[in-house]
């Protein structure tokens, strides 16, 4: 235990040693800075007025700063933008309904379940832990109709039903739903990894002390692996945020439930001429993974175990 | 339901913006008693309060918006809520959701192959007997064939779009006195005296990058279906009649009169490697005098270029040849395809199907135009701009011929590759008919 830490302190130390060297320093800022243009250009080309987006780059704005909020007007409010009717809002606010739910839902599933294989001895959990690890060769796009069937019209054998129709097509629940199933694998693999991996003595130390399952695992398992949660919770939330597919099988393209990214795929308008609310769209889109990402980022380089075992 | 409330309820709790949502949404329904359906014609409109119709389109804003503002006279009449959807997954995702059981209440369908499909997954419902009567009343046949499958009419048209037009200037038409003819023969004889005259009679270029060829295509299918009429045509893209035939051959032939003359184009072979959209440029200045291409080649044209009956640029109606072939007219179209029966779905699809429908869709397209409609209830006074009065013309005719694209409609081995590939040798190195024939036969499936 001790020596196999040790050794990661180690090489964590010489890791640590080489990118902070000159040319790795050099190296790293490059490639952030050439992976920024684009966006950067984006984000140039929202603040710009229309005829200046379509007369000429993005990088003239510095030569001739011509500086509007009036595609983000556009974008937000409906105001101004040709191929925009009603401003974005509405569907950046199904975007917020639909992720957070979509990302609460398959880390409680998965947390407890990851725990239960990984400490709840019984038969056959290993068996059931490959099992569900291997559900992730399944592709999306093979069960996007079985699934709205199932939806829609229910599972019937002959004429028994086994699952009754769900009648969630088109509703948020239906898109809550295929995010929740397909995340679960992934989810269950990750947290697994890390839950099973926290040291043995902490659980028996509990169950010596009378604790059962249920405390074990709100007082220790939950506490330590919060930065593996974390992560997986950033994961997750890009996913359904960044996600179309689901959104455009399962949601309607109304304003009732469509997320924002069905909204921003057609924002370039029928004759694709009106892609300077574009800019200022993808941005708004954005943002918030922004804030999410930054908020949890500390997750990402905070030490493991830090606190638990010293 | 429950969880949906559920949805709504968190959604409400996020924030003020949640309120915006729920406010735009809210429609008031109106009676049909309260003289709201003045305006919608003598077709008679149950009210149908707070029932909600989908449209499923590829159409997106700015256009979209445009549709759902021609739907308010309906709405405050009948009490329905339309809701109009687009978007440009549209082909992949209607499948997707007819077969998993999600299907609008209407589709709005522009390829005859995908209303077949959706007819054949038995999800699709035949068009009630009003819009068969409107559909009867206000197009002609070849509209209603292409809303039908198997014989049975399902879809009625939406907006129209025309390939049969000949580009050319009235301003130099005038200078020189020519006239714009109304024959084939007539636009030969005006091709001869330009010739005459040291003109370059036609433009062309088929250059289109990877789908270099496909204007050939077009030319050849405008002289089949002016010289043969639409059963040809027909069988033409089942091939039930063969590119080898004697009736595709002789239309070959008169394309080989008309754009591989190097009489009426000069240089031939650069016809293959001009880009279509550079080919009708030199039309204002007179560098070349006509070309042959569809009605959004206007927009080829530089801003400031004066478009109209007496500008730089204009179009004429691509003359017919066979006189027992009435105005035959090549163009595309979307047709509305209902996936359920319900009273409010058929009053929409009623509605849509009704000149008064058009009327207001047109009014929403304004001077710039870019909607026609081929219901010929529609007064051609009500376009506002000219060239969508003149597509509409010959679009709307009730005894006209009106056919799809049949590249389009073949399967794409031929449609979409070998006719693209040796109508281009044929243009580019002068390969013979009967060889182009032969390798555009040999290249159709066997199935």
């Amino acid at each position: 235990m001790s020596a196999t830490k040790v050794a990661k302190i180690a090489t964590h130390n010489e890791g640590r040693k080489l990118f902070s060297s000159r040319t790795a320093t050099i190296v790293v800022w490059t490639i952030t800075v050439l992976w920024t243009i684009p966006t950067f250009g984006l984000l140039v080309s929202s603040i710009r007025p229309k005829q200046d987006i379509f007369g000429s780059g993005w990088w003239n704005f510095f030569l001739h700063p011509h500086f509007t909020l009036s595609n983000y007007h556009a974008v937000l409010f409906g105001t101004g933008g040709s191929s925009l009717s009603g401003g974005i809002l509405p569907y950046l606010m199904n975007s917020i309904v639909i992720t957070i739910p979509a990302v609460v839902f398959p880390v409680v599933i998965a947390t407890m379940a990851a725990y239960s294989l990984a400490w709840v001895r019984f038969k056959g959990s290993d068996f059931l832990f490959y099992a569900i690890f291997a559900l992730q060769i399944v592709p999306i796009q093979m069960s996007l109709v079985p699934l709205l069937q199932l939806f829609t019209g229910g599972a019937h054998i002959g004429s028994m039903t086994i699952i009754p129709k769900l009648g969630i097509a088109g509703k948020f629940a239906g898109i809550w739903l295929p995010h929740t199933m397909f995340a679960l694998p992934l989810a269950i693999y990750l947290l697994h990894n890390f839950i099973s991996a926290l040291p043995k003595d902490l659980m028996e130390a509990a169950y010596v002390d009378g604790a059962n399952h249920f405390v074990v695992f709100r007082r220790i398992v939950l506490p330590l692996a919060t930065p593996a949660i974390a992560a997986f919770s950033i994961f997750q939330f890009l996913w359904v945020w960044n996600d179309l597919l689901v959104a455009l099988t399962f949601a309607s393209g109304t304003e009732e439930v469509a997320p924002i990214n069905v909204k921003l795929a057609s924002l370039v308008g029928q004759w694709g001429s009106s892609w300077e609310v574009l800019c200022a769209g993808a941005f708004v889109t954005i943002a918030l993974p922004l804030v999410v990402f930054f908020s949890l980022q500390r997750y990402f380089v905070r030490g493991l175990l830090a606190g638990s075992v010293k | 339901m429950l969880i949906s409330k559920k949805g709504r309820l968190a959604a409400t709790g996020f924030a003020v913006l949640a309120l915006v949502t729920t406010a735009l949404v809210t429609v008031t329904p109106a009676d049909a008693a309260t003289g709201k359906c003045a305006s919608l014609g003598t077709t008679h409109y149950a009210a149908q309060k707070g029932k909600t119709v989908t449209v499923f389109t590829s159409i997106l804003d700015p256009e979209l918006s445009k549709y759902q503002n021609a739907m308010k006279p309906f709405e405050a009449c009948t009490g329905i809520t339309v809701k109009w959807e687009g978007s440009n997954q549209f082909e992949a995702l209607l499948p997707v959701r007819v077969k998993g059981g999600n299907a609008p209440s209407i589709a709005v369908i522009p390829q005859p192959g995908l209303i077949a499909q959706m007819v054949a997954t038995g999800k699709a419902v035949k068009a009630p007997a009003q819009t068969l009567a409107n559909v009867n009343k206000y197009w002609s046949a070849g509209w209603k064939g292409y809303g039908s499958v198997n014989g049975k009419f399902y879809a009625a048209p939406n907006s129209a779009n025309m390939k049969s037009l000949v580009w050319y200037s009235p301003k130099q038409f005038a200078k020189y006195g020519y006239t714009v003819p109304t024959t084939w023969t007539g636009m030969l004889a005006l091709a001869d005296k330009m010739a005459a005259a040291g003109q370059t009679a036609f433009c062309g270029g088929i250059g289109s990058g990877g789908a270099t060829g496909w204007p050939a295509t077009d030319w050849l299918e405008e002289v089949v279906v002016r010289q043969f009429g639409a059963k040809v045509y027909a069988d033409w893209i089942s091939h039930k009649v063969k590119f080898s035939s004697p009736q595709i051959m002789a239309a070959m032939k008169t394309v080989a009169d008309w754009m591989l003359n190097p009489k009426y184009v000069g240089n031939v072979s650069a016809i293959a490697t001009t880009t279509f959209q550079s080919a009708g440029l030199g039309i204002p200045t007179g560098s070349c005098m006509m070309l042959q291409q569809a009605s959004f080649y206007g927009a080829q044209y530089p801003a400031g270029t004066d478009v109209s009956a007496n500008g730089d640029v204009y179009a004429f109606y691509l003359p017919g040849i066979n006189p027992a072939v009435k105005t035959p007219v090549e163009g595309g179209g979307e047709f509305m395809l209902a996936f359920s029966s319900k009273p409010e779905v058929a009053e929409t699809q009623n509605y849509l199907s009704s000149p008064q429908y058009a009327a207001n869709r047109l009014a929403q397209a304004g001077s710039s135009g870019g909607w026609i409609s081929a219901n010929n209830g529609v007064p051609l006074s009500a376009y506002k701009n000219a060239l969508d009065a003149l597509s509409a013309k010959y679009l709307s005719d009730k005894q006209g011929t009106f056919v799809f694209d049949a590249s389009d409609a073949m399967p794409a081995a031929v449609g979409a590759g070998a006719m693209w590939t040796e109508f281009t040798n044929w243009f580019a190195s002068g390969k013979s008919i009967a060889d182009v024939a032969a390798a555009v036969d040999s290249a159709w499936p066997a199935s």
